[in-house]
């Protein structure tokens, strides 16, 4: 899967589920501070994004996601690894 | 001590029968029931079908949708009631600075996000512990609603919150005004929430076999006194009262519908769901909310029953307003209003406080509705069927709950 299609996932997950301003989002925006999302919505968000993705992201991997761009990286990752095995 | 005073400054309410305090007090006049079939869940395999709801309940009328989404629905209901309840006051304190330490909550309810329960059990058990919504916790705890209002509207003095099942919102109202009476907060926001209304709790309720099974009229199930009542019947709601110390709302010039001058609590000590026989642990709430007030029976007009339609409380409450009024019980009208709006549990006893503080102001009684072949053992004055126009100066509202919770408030006009 192409990195923009998971860009465009994790957009639409921010603007549905956590009500976060679409033209806010860029790479580089930090989940609590750039986009208000708080400790409990980047959870709720990684849970989202294994249900969409069909992937795993374990509780020590998600801790150091804090960017946007961090977690579509993170996801891009695991599913190029599972195709790849 | 310091004498201060508390009165009522502001209202709000969504409930069955109105999605704001106008609306609610003249369908409640009207004598309109809000009860029907169960629309908001498949309720099918249920020996209950019937049931109290907010139709058409629209959160993001007072919710920010990022907030709204996070919220179990008897958090959302508190919310939209505590709004309305501080625009009728016209009181803000999100910019208040230090003002804002001596503004606080205090919610009942008689269990909490229960809908929240149920569906965090379906996932555990359909998906998996690791597909629990992290916001469950939150959506749980019955203090979780007081908190929202309290970051949502920067109120920052007092803020707990009363489980005391159906008498909760009454103790709420009873608490929050000692709050500002012992000098700890000048407002508070004090009130109930409720919605229950799922299969689990409802399910849940109907195995007490305290529910009314009248599936197919649902607007005649509640009928409190009468003697062919089989139950009470569930409703979901908040409602939420202002309460303010006398001197700070005269200061400010706020619109003052009655005060709060008694507050009464007792244990029946007797049985987890039925009242004490006989009516002496509710009758002694009454006795203590009257002695608090400095009152006697005469002094009372009106009495806005606990009145549920179930066999055991109506005949118990009914001998218990003997107990504490001797020959006035036979001379002050009491009524009902779950008749209309069915049973909001925790909720009951803030809206049951809203109906007085109406009723005082504007001079009328609202009635209990189908009151059409009276128990024998029901022999008081329950205002049936027809709302009654009659000054009201002062008025009590008994709220009592399973543990065997009894209150009684009174209300004052000023």
């Amino acid at each position: 899967m192409e990195r923009s299609e998971i860009e465009a996932g994790l957009k639409e997950l921010l603007v549905n589920d956590l009500g976060v301003e679409a033209e806010n989002i860029t790479n580089a925006s930090t989940f609590e501070q750039d986009l208000e999302v708080d400790s409990l919505g980047v959870v709720e968000l990684l849970m989202a994004l294994e249900d969409k993705y069909g992937v795993k992201i374990p509780d020590e991997e998600a801790e150091s996601i804090t960017t946007v761009g961090e977690a579509v990286d993170l996801v891009h990752d695991k599913l190029s690894a599972s195709q790849g095995g | 001590m310091t004498g201060r005073r508390v009165v009522v400054t502001g209202l709000g309410t969504v409930n069955p029968v109105g999605a704001d305090p106008q609306s609610f007090w003249k369908n409640l006049l009207d004598g309109k029931s809000g009860i029907s079939t169960i629309q908001g869940f498949d309720a099918s395999h249920l020996p209950v079908r019937i049931a109290g709801e907010v139709a058409s309940f629209d959160p993001e009328l007072y919710i920010p949708k990022k907030e709204a989404r996070r919220l179990d629905r008897f958090a959302q209901l508190f919310w939209a009631a505590s709004d309305q309840a501080l625009n009728d006051a016209g009181l803000d304190y999100r910019d208040a600075g230090e003002e804002a330490y001596r503004a606080g909550v205090v919610v009942g309810s008689g269990i909490g996000g229960i809908i929240s329960i149920q569906n965090g059990v379906d996932t555990i058990r359909d998906r998996g512990p690791d597909r629990v919504s992290p916001l469950v916790v939150t959506q749980i705890i019955a203090n979780g609603a007081g908190g929202m209002v309290s970051i949502a509207y920067g109120l920052q003095g007092p803020n707990t919150c009363v489980v005391t099942a159906c008498a909760a919102s009454a103790n709420a109202i009873g608490d929050a005004a000692e709050i500002i009476k012992r000098d700890d907060a000048d407002v508070m926001l004090a009130g109930g929430s409720e919605a229950a209304l799922a299969e689990f709790p409802v399910a849940a309720f109907a195995q007490t076999r305290a529910l009314s099974t009248r599936n197919d009229e649902p607007e005649r199930a509640s009928r409190p006194f009468d003697a062919d009542r089989d139950g009470f019947v569930m409703a979901e709601g908040a409602a939420v009262l202002v309460l303010e110390e006398f001197e700070h709302a005269k200061a400010r010039g706020a619109t003052i519908y009655a005060e709060v001058v008694g507050y009464g609590m007792s244990a029946d000590g007797y049985h987890i769901t039925l009242p004490r026989p006989g009516g002496m642990g509710a009758a002694r709430a009454m006795q203590r909310a009257l002695d608090n007030a400095r009152l006697g029976p005469e002094d009372i007009g009106y009495i806005n029953a606990h009145g549920t339609s179930t066999p055991a409380n109506d005949t118990t409450e009914t001998a218990a307003i003997k107990l504490a009024f001797g020959d006035a019980a036979y001379r002050v009208p009491v009524s009902s209003t779950k008749s209309m709006t069915g049973h909001l549990l925790g909720g009951a006893g803030a809206l049951e406080s809203i109906a007085c503080v109406l009723a005082i102001r504007d001079g009328v009684i609202p009635p209990t509705i189908n009151l059409e072949n009276p128990d024998p053992e029901c022999d008081l004055d329950y205002v049936p069927n027809t709302a009654r126009e009659v000054k009201v100066r002062r008025a009590m509202t008994n709220s009592f709950g399973f543990g065997g919770h009894n209150v009684a408030l009174v209300f004052s006009a000023v």
